[in-house]
């Protein structure tokens, strides 16, 4: 309040125009609820110092590093520790064909899968489906890369790989030669992690729509997916769109899983079987047994450089989804 | 007019019926594929890891390289150490954050906040592990169980906070009117009815919480570190169960490997537990949306 209102407040309440006493049945602003607000607001400024002092602490120590590597770290291929040379683009690149691969193939099963669990499996099929498909988000990232390493790195080398290269080899990015880790066995682990996320987001949206909408073009005459196509998708858009994206972003952010199956090789990979780097694996692999300052400062700007990305990633999808659920019931799931 | 005398003027009606089937079809197919890699984990999971379960596991620490035998006595009691200290840590603040959501977030601020618990909840985990090697483990120069609780509890924070805010607005409002009736200032209806009713689904979020940062490793990397030995030293790098699973995987060794298959067996059954068994015993009227 300012001085000036303040001031007005108390003339009327001398001129005696306020004569209701203003008494509140919760308490109004007595001790009590003062410290109990109090208590829950330092809870709340906690999580976005939390925020903010992941950004500082990050930025801070790679300063060194943003400085002698400048904008070139984002697109130059050299990775040389020894000799202080630092490119992040191989890192970016192999991200970026994993998460994508993996979006594209995550976001087409799972928007289907939501579709099927709202609006045609009955109670006794979506309660348990549900289930399943929460419990693949319970496994740990390290188990799944354990599985990606020892049981479908294995598939791939000796069944899977060959008859691709035999059947797509004419296409050179699948004339490779199959190993058990591999950017191929990356976007696989890729796409069964993130498609909980997808799933279970686009089901809170799908679900979010409307009976009337579907309602109007059953009326019509529409057959049930002629309902989905005409009513529902248009409508849930934006929604799914986010859900996509924020599988993107588990996908983005992904490390041991990764760490494990994708080869830890530095270089444009030219294969769909040949070993890579993203930016998370590279981190979890060097960080602990560094050559140099440099070279930990290197990382931590990967990292920021992640974060970074991961962020706007974040807030692009949470917009959307709120979009079209208002805020409700917004998947907290990671 | 009878059905066939519809379809008459219809011509495409059998052609859209039958596209109709067949997407039908498509989208069960889809829930079918998505059923498939878990069934595939849990089976691998059980058929590599059963064989190296034995009393060693939980009895012996990791031996030395290349010599085989040995437990995972030192990353099961890491992993509970830094799971349970992460909790003491995040709990309060998610729930003071799930309450100040609840209470005071009907507004632009709560709109905002709410905003960035969620985007915390996205960021990924090896980064968080990052921020605490640099406030934490550089300062002093030392790996430590404490920065690793600290780091899943940064994890733990936005998952629980938006539980708590969900379960608390779940709570009828006629029984925060009677207490108001009664007399009882805001803070005290909140902490005394509001939250004790809310209770049963926030333990569960805690549960589901748990089990989440029970299989991180990423954040413990640069923080806890690991270590072979047992230590329930909080100021001493402290082993934990994804840490010597991804250590024993990456590892050369076929007993490593076996172990941690039987090491994973152990964690994905404490995780199915918590979040399956917890949810099962609290009853079926607590639903959570995860």
């Amino acid at each position: 309040m300012s001085d000036a209102a303040r001031k007005d407040a108390s003339l009327a309440v001398e001129t005696g125009r306020t004569s209701i006493p203003r008494v509140s049945l919760t308490g109004g602003r007595s001790v009590g609820n003062m410290v109990f607000a109090g208590l829950v607001g330092v809870a709340a400024v906690v999580v976005i110092l939390l925020i903010i002092g992941l950004f500082w602490e990050l930025g801070d120590r790679s300063l060194p590093a943003i400085r002698a590597n400048g904008w070139g770290f984002l697109w130059n291929t050299t990775w040389d520790p020894p000799k202080r040379i630092f490119g992040a683009g191989t890192f970016i690149v192999g991200t970026l064909i994993t998460s994508v691969v993996a979006l594209v193939a995550a976001s087409a099963v799972g928007v289907l899968v939501a579709l099927f669990l709202v609006e045609i499996a009955p109670a006794w099929v979506a309660r348990p489906l549900s289930v399943i498909v929460e419990l693949l988000a319970a496994i740990p990232s390290v188990v799944y890369g354990l599985w990606g390493v020892y049981v479908l790195g294995g598939f791939i080398r000796d069944f899977l790989g060959p008859w691709i290269a035999q059947t797509l080899g004419f296409i050179p990015i699948f004339n490779g030669d199959p190993r058990i880790t591999g950017i191929f066995s990356a976007c696989i682990v890729l796409s069964i992690m993130i498609l909980p996320t997808i799933m279970a987001v686009s089901r809170d949206v799908i679900a979010a729509v409307p009976g009337s909408q579907r309602e109007g073009v059953l009326a019509l005459g529409a057959t049930r997916w002629e309902m989905i196509t005409m009513s529902v998708l248009p409508y849930a858009r934006s929604g799914v769109l986010g859900a996509a994206i924020l599988g993107l972003a588990r996908a983005v952010g992904e490390t041991l899983a990764i760490t494990l199956v994708i080869g830890n090789r530095v270089g444009i990979p030219h294969t769909i079987f040949d070993p890579a780097y993203t930016m998370a694996s590279v981190i979890a692999n060097q960080f602990t047994e560094v050559e140099n300052e440099a070279h930990r400062a290197a990382l931590v700007e990967v990292a920021l450089l992640l974060l970074v990305i991961t962020f706007v990633i974040n807030v692009i999808a949470r917009l959307l989804v709120w979009r079209v659920t208002n805020g409700q019931n917004v998947t907290v799931q990671e | 007019m009878n059905r066939d005398a519809f379809v008459a003027t219809q011509p495409r009606y059998a052609r859209r019926k039958f596209f109709d089937r067949v997407m039908t079809g498509v989208m069960g197919a889809a829930a079918l594929v998505t059923v498939v890699p878990l069934l595939l984990i849990l089976f691998y999971l059980v058929r590599n890891g059963v064989g190296a379960i034995n009393l060693d596991l939980f009895l012996l620490d990791p031996s030395a390289p290349g010599r085989g035998g040995g437990g995972a006595r030192s990353a099961l009691v890491g992993s509970l150490i830094m799971v349970g200290t992460a909790t003491v840590i995040g709990t309060p603040i998610a729930i003071g954050c799930g309450i100040f959501l609840a209470e005071f977030g009907r507004n632009r601020a709560g709109t905002v906040l709410r905003f960035l618990v969620d985007v915390l909840a996205g960021i990924p985990s090896i980064t968080v592990g990052l921020f605490i090697y640099g406030l934490m483990v550089l300062p002093v120069r030392k790996f430590t169980a404490l920065a690793g609780a600290a780091a899943l509890a940064i994890i733990l924070i936005p998952i629980l906070a938006r539980i708590t805010e969900e379960m608390l607005l779940l709570v009828p409002r006629s029984l925060r009117e009677a207490a108001y009736a009664l007399g009882a200032p805001r803070w005290m209806t909140v902490l005394r009815i509001v939250l004790p009713t809310a209770l049963p689904g926030i333990m569960t979020g805690l549960m589901l919480a748990l089990s989440r940062i029970a299989g991180e490793a990423a954040p413990l990397m640069f923080t806890a570190l690991g270590n072979q030995f047992l230590n329930t030293d909080l100021l001493h790098a402290m082993d934990a169960l994804p840490l010597r699973i991804f250590y024993f995987a990456t590892g050369p060794y076929e007993s490593w490997h076996q172990q941690a298959w039987a090491m994973s067996l152990v964690l994905v059954a404490f995780i199915l537990f918590l979040s399956l068994g917890v949810r099962a015993l609290v009853g079926s009227k607590v639903t959570i949306r995860q």
